[in-house]
Order: C-alpha cells, then sequence, then structure tokens
C-alpha cells in the first residue's frame, strides 16, 4: 500500500515538475553542465523563448 | 484461471453497462421533481469507462494498430527539448493542462438555457464517440510522422488545399476566440470594483513571479507558483476592502467600454514582453489553479451531491431563448464546443504532446483520456449552472435588450417565462456575492461563478464565505481566459510572422521588435474588433460571437477528422472509416446548418442578414451603420469559414474516391518502422 502511495505521489510531482517545466530546466542544466543560476536560466528562457511562445493553449 | 478472470470481467463490465444505462436513462426520463447530480455523474463515469475501455481499445486494435515496438520521434530523435521520451501520466498531465480552457466551462453554461438533459447529453455522447477519436487519432498520426502538425499533415495527406484550409480557419478561430472570450471576461468585471481589482493584481502578481523566477530563485516554478497562488488569494479577500471603500470602489469600478480598451492594451502589452516576464508566469499560475480549482470541483461535487433546479428541458428548445437565440439543433452543439469535440485539440494533439509520447500504445491513454478529463470538466460546468434556480440563472445570462434594464422589468419578464424570480431575490443574492448587481451578466462566467460559489460555500465556510468563492470562481476563470488571451495573441502573432516572411523576410524575425510590434498591432486590432462589437451589440454580443466561435471551432475538427478519415482510408481500413466519418458527417451536418441559419435566417435574433436589414429598416442613430456592417462583416466571416472546409471536404472527398477505386496514391507520409530499443532497456 504505501508503495502504491509513494509510486502516485512520485508520478504526481514528476507530472507537476515537468508542467511547470521545472523538468526542462533540470535537463537543460544538466545538458549544458551548468549549476542553476540566474544566468543559466536567462540562457534556457533564451533558448526556448520562441518554442514556448508558439505553444497553442486550449480554449 | 484465464476463464475466471474472464468471467469476472464480463460480470464487471456488464454491471458498470446497466448502472451506466440506468443512471442515463434516469437523467434522460426524469420529469418535474429536481434531480439530484449524482445521476449525471454515475452516467458519466459508466460512459466514460465503458468508451475508454471497449471504443478506443477497438480503435486501437483495429484502425490504428498500435504497435508498442515502433519508436516513436520522442525516442528516434531525443533531443532534450522538444523530443523527450516521458512517462505516460506525465504526458497525461501536460495534455490536459494544455487542452482545457475556459470554452468547457463557458459553453454548457450556455447551453444549459434548454435544460440540463441536452448538453449532458451532446457532452457525453460528443466526447466518446467524437472528441476522443479526433484527439486520439490525431496525436497518433502525428507520432507516426515525427510529431508533424496538422496543416502540415493536411498538406501532405489531402492537399495543399487542405494544409492552407486549416492554416486560414487557425488564425480566424483564434481572432474569433480571443474576442470572445474577452468580452465575457469583460462582462464579468463591467461595475465589479473587487473582481476588477483582483484580476488586476494578477498582473503584478504574474510579474513579480517572473521576476522571482529569473532573480531570486532560478527555476523554482512550483514555489513560484505557490507564492503566486497566497498573494492572488490575498487579493481575493483584500478586494471586498476595495469594493467598501467608495473612493476606491471608484477607481476600480469601469464601464465595459473602459474594460475592453484596458483588456486590449493587456493583449498588445503582453504579445510584445519578453515570455518569461508576464507570459510563461502566469502561464504557470493559471494552471496551478486550474489543477486545483477543478479537483476541488469534482470533490465537492461528488461529497455534496447538490440537486439540479434547472428542468431538464426548458421551453427555449424551440429558438426562442435569451441567452443565445436558435433552436436546440444546431446550436446546442456549437455552443457546448470544447466540452464535446474542439477542433483546437487537434493542434495540441499535434503539436508538443506526440513529441514526448514514449510508445505508440500510450496516445490511447493520452488522446483519448485526457478528452474524458476535459468533458468531464464541462459536465461540471453543467451541474453548476443547474443547481442555480432557472429564474436566477436566467436573469444573469440574459441581455437587458430582451428582459429589459430596471429589475422589476426583468425579474418580471423571466418570471412570465415560467420561471419565478423577483428583484429582491436577486438583490439579496447580488449582496451575498459581494457585486452591485447579477443581471445582464452574459457570458456564462458570473453564472458559472455563482453556481460554484454556491457548491463550495454549502460544503467549506458556509454563506458567510460565499462572496469570496464567487470572486475565487471569478478570478478563476479570468486567469484562465487572460492566459488564452496572452498566449492566443502569441501564437497567431508567429503564425502571421511566419507568413509575412514569404513577402518580405525579416518580418519572419520573431526577435525584431518593427515586425513584433506591427504584427501584434495586427492580432490585438482584429480581435478587438470584433470585442468591441461585442461590447456594442444591444443583445449582448455573446448571442453573435460565441455561436461563430463555435461554428469555427468545430469547423476546424471538421478539418481534422477529414485528414484522419483520408489517413484510415489510405491505411487500407476503409471498412473501419466510419469511426472517423460518422463524428464528420455529424459536425458537418451541425455546423453547416448553424452557419446556414446564422447568415440566412429571417429572424433578426439569429440571422445576421435579417439583423443588418431589421437595423436598417428602423430609425437610424450613431449606431446603427456600425452595427449594419459588423452583422454583414459577420456574415460574410461565417460563409468564408464554411466554403473553406467545403473545399477540404472536396478535396478529401477526391482522395478518397481515388483511393478506393485503385487510381489514386495510397500511400500514407509515414515514416519507416524503426524497432523501439525501450523494451530491451526495461
Amino acid at each position: 500500500m504505501m508503495k502504491q502511495i509513494t509510486f502516485v505521489a512520485r508520478t504526481v510531482l514528476a507530472a507537476l515538475r515537468e508542467i511547470f517545466d521545472e523538468a526542462a530546466y533540470a535537463r537543460f542544466l544538466q545538458r549544458e553542465c551548468q549549476e542553476s543560476s540566474t544566468d543559466a536560466y536567462a540562457e534556457f528562457w533564451r533558448e526556448r523563448g520562441n518554442a514556448y511562445g508558439r505553444r497553442s493553449r486550449c480554449c | 484461471m484465464l476463464d475466471g478472470m474472464k468471467g469476472l470481467s464480463f460480470f464487471v463490465w456488464g454491471c458498470v453497462a446497466l448502472l451506466g444505462t440506468a443512471a442515463v436513462g434516469v437523467v434522460a426520463l426524469h420529469r418535474g421533481e429536481p434531480i439530484n447530480a449524482i445521476w449525471l455523474v454515475m452516467a458519466a463515469a459508466c460512459c466514460y469507462a465503458l468508451g475508454y475501455r471497449f471504443y478506443s481499445k477497438f480503435i486501437a486494435a483495429k484502425i490504428l494498430a498500435l504497435d508498442a515496438l515502433r519508436a516513436t520521434p520522442a525516442e528516434r530523435l531525443e533531443n532534450g527539448r522538444d523530443f523527450l521520451v516521458t512517462n505516460k501520466w506525465v504526458v497525461f498531465g501536460h495534455h490536459f493542462a494544455a487542452i482545457a480552457g475556459p470554452g468547457p466551462l463557458v459553453g454548457p453554461v450556455l447551453a444549459a438555457q434548454f435544460g440540463y438533459l441536452p448538453g449532458t447529453l451532446w457532452v457525453l455522447a460528443g466526447a466518446v464517440f467524437a472528441g476522443c477519436v479526433q484527439d486520439f487519432v490525431i496525436l497518433l498520426f502525428s507520432v507516426r510522422r515525427d510529431g508533424k502538425s496538422l496543416t502540415e499533415m493536411a498538406k501532405e495527406e489531402t492537399g495543399r488545399i487542405g494544409g492552407f484550409v486549416a492554416y486560414a480557419a487557425v488564425i480566424v478561430i483564434l481572432v474569433i476566440l480571443l474576442s470572445v472570450v474577452a468580452l465575457v471576461v469583460v462582462n464579468a468585471l463591467k461595475a465589479s470594483p473587487w473582481g476588477t481589482f483582483t484580476i488586476a493584481m494578477t498582473i503584478p502578481i504574474a510579474l513579480l513571479m517572473g521576476i522571482y523566477l529569473r532573480r531570486i530563485r532560478p527555476g523554482k516554478v512550483m514555489e513560484a507558483s505557490v507564492l503566486g497562488f497566497v498573494l492572488v488569494m490575498l487579493a481575493i479577500w483584500g478586494g471586498q476592502f476595495v469594493s467598501q471603500n467608495p473612493g476606491l470602489a471608484r477607481v476600480f469600478t469601469f464601464s465595459a467600454g473602459t474594460l475592453a480598451v484596458l483588456i486590449l492594451i493587456y493583449g498588445f502589452a503582453a504579445s510584445a514582453l519578453p515570455v518569461w516576464l508576464l507570459l510563461a508566469p502566469r502561464d504557470y499560475l493559471s494552471t496551478f489553479v486550474k489543477l486545483g480549482t477543478i479537483s476541488l470541483l469534482a470533490i465537492g461535487i461528488v461529497g455534496l451531491r447538490p440537486t439540479l433546479h434547472m428542468p431538464s428541458l426548458t421551453r427555449f428548445i424551440d429558438g426562442t431563448g435569451p441567452v443565445f437565440s436558435g433552436k436546440i439543433f444546431p446550436f446546442a452543439f456549437i455552443t457546448i464546443a470544447c466540452g464535446a469535440v474542439s477542433g483546437f485539440h487537434s493542434l495540441i494533439s499535434s503539436g508538443t504532446t506526440p513529441k514526448l509520447i514514449a510508445r505508440e500504445t500510450e496516445t490511447r491513454m493520452v488522446g483519448y483520456g485526457a478528452m474524458i478529463a476535459e468533458s468531464a470538466v464541462a459536465l461540471m460546468a453543467i451541474i453548476a449552472a443547474s443547481v442555480l434556480q432557472p429564474g436566477v440563472y436566467f436573469a444573469i445570462n440574459s441581455p437587458a435588450g430582451i428582459v429589459g434594464q430596471p429589475p422589476e422589468a426583468a425579474a418580471a419578464t423571466i418570471s412570465s417565462w415560467g420561471f419565478p424570480v423577483t428583484a429582491g431575490e436577486m438583490q439579496a443574492l447580488a449582496h451575498a456575492v459581494g457585486e452591485q448587481t447579477l443581471y445582464n451578466r452574459t457570458g456564462g462566467a458570473p453564472a458559472f461563478a455563482v453556481g460554484m460559489a454556491n457548491i463550495f460555500s454549502n460544503s467549506l465556510g458556509g454563506q458567510a464565505v460565499m462572496a469570496v468563492w464567487y470572486h475565487f470562481a471569478i478570478m478563476f476563470e479570468a486567469l484562465f481566459i487572460l492566459t488564452v488571451l496572452d498566449a492566443g495573441t502569441r501564437v497567431a502573432r508567429f503564425m502571421i510572422q511566419d507568413a509575412m516572411a514569404h513577402v518580405y523576410p525579416p518580418l519572419g524575425r520573431t526577435s525584431w521588435y518593427p515586425s513584433i510590434l506591427a504584427t501584434s498591432g495586427v492580432v490585438v486590432a482584429s480581435w478587438g474588433y470584433f470585442l468591441w462589437q461585442g461590447v456594442k451589440d444591444p443583445l449582448g454580443g455573446i448571442n453573435s460571437l460565441w455561436p461563430l466561435f463555435g461554428i469555427a471551432n468545430q469547423l476546424l475538427a471538421t478539418v481534422a477528422l477529414c485528414v484522419a478519415t483520408t489517413i484510415i482510408v489510405k491505411m487500407h481500413r476503409k471498412k473501419y472509416a466510419w469511426v472517423t466519418l460518422g463524428p464528420l458527417a455529424m459536425l458537418v451536418a451541425v455546423t453547416f446548418t448553424a452557419s446556414w441559419h446564422k447568415v440566412f435566417d429571417p429572424s433578426p435574433r439569429i440571422g445576421f442578414l435579417a439583423q443588418a436589414s431589421a437595423l436598417a429598416a428602423s430609425p437610424a442613430t450613431n449606431e446603427t451603420a456600425r452595427l449594419i456592417l459588423n452583422n454583414r462583416l459577420d456574415a460574410v466571416v461565417t460563409a468564408a469559414l464554411v466554403m473553406m472546409v467545403v473545399l477540404v471536404l472536396i478535396e478529401s472527398a477526391r482522395v478518397w474516391i481515388g483511393v478506393l477505386r485503385g487510381n489514386k496514391d495510397a500511400r500514407v507520409r509515414e515514416v519507416a518502422f524503426v524497432m523501439t530499443r525501450l523494451a530491451e532497456e526495461q
């Protein structure tokens, strides 16, 4: 039972991290071998700003 | 052992089918006494479970032949950015957050003027047989084409016209969508200092979140979202003091016209500002509130099991409704739109989502399953609207041009329809939710907010906090809508920049400010025109604009289903083409009939041209010439949309007939099969 609850909690957290782009930022840091910083975050947005702006949100 | 399991499964699903039949029967056949909302919930749960378990499985096995061994673009093209192998539940959450917008909340509330039954039946049947199918097949077809967009697939599979029409339809839909959702916000906030203050505060809160993420705690989005949510809740709580202070209340009390201008300025600024500063933080905040509120509303409905006071069918199925004009067919269908089937979803299903899918087999859960969740949201909106006394519902949603301006006159008109309500009752309700008046709040959002506040206040806090819940609901919807405005304006701007690049290449540069300002101006002016038209419309604007939006949205679904049918025919699955042809035929019937009525119906309350003629024949005022022009423009837009879709239908039918006769190339443009490595790794 505890195992299942942990699994569900982990999955929900992973989904939220993906939805809120924290996972994308973590991947960016890993790919670029950088620590999180204001410069790194600015670079992250420079890279993905256009793609993010093109994302449709539904009605 | 196996036979035992099979027998148990047969028994369980048999029980689900029986329970579902009984619940749908109660919902459909119950007359006279109020019904409990739990019947709707039960009917929906059984229909969704059966649809997912059997219908989607049938489509997956017999038509699409989902292959767990075939590598998806997320695996083959993985780059850590757009293409990324992602857990199916994470993709589901991501996809649902992208497809769930204000449409499934507003449309069903408006359609409740026919009673709760038509909306409920269409939300269930439409989702299971049309909306979910469209989202599922388009997602899978995009996965098999390296995540190509609907317009690219239309161009490749049906021809250039299909691609062009899909592109043009998206732009037109965006413009109409943005104008209509902006109108919903205007109608919700006019003469409401509390609501306006709360929504105004979300702008500095979003900017603060942007700066927090950029300068203080880089990348800590969930933390910033929680902080933003706390600040928004404080703004809602503080709004009551603003409304009680005469000086502050005056500052935050705006007419519809002023609010429209402010929203136009906001839309332009949001489109031109850097993404990280306003669009992204507002998007995060909106998603945070959206997921939380939808879950809370679902818990509230199931826990409280409210009684529906709206009858199953009202007298307005004859087309004389005050909320919007037109008979139950086709207008119930185009009004509900996104809650049952939404063309816009095909853009998401062929956008970000196909690039995250790890296995083909997961498209069923993500595509079909997320649309079931969206349909459930629409059902909650029907329940929220139907828990209101019908007299109250019509007093909130009817324009002054129909029920009259003075409260007593409006109450008398609505009571004469058989839905008793008094001016005193409305005044008490307005007072309870912290508003000066609730009359003529067309657009669906205030009615939904009152219904939601009713449900919440009965489960949490009682009547004392009803005003807070009402403004929470208004904030929730407005936040949703302003996010769609930000994102939609920007998406339309990019699309225009891409097109303009063919004429003058620098215009295509998305970082070149003259181009950004010019194209943002074009987009904002386009939806601003329709917004202004709605604000000045004596019938409340929603009557003209929401059907136009519904028609445009459903016509895009028609294009998506044409593409899907073409691919199915080319895959030599012609005997199963009815799976997409059926909903396609339904949508063609609905949208073409609705378009015909909106253009040519002799009633001035329905037909744009009849309204223009009626205005021309009436005594001229300063506004007459503009109103006539607006009606004619609406007629031209509707006709142009239909003509474009007719071209796609003809183009698609030519391909189908050619393939079936054997004189057309039946090759589908899928990428070649590559064996997945994920199975081995696992």
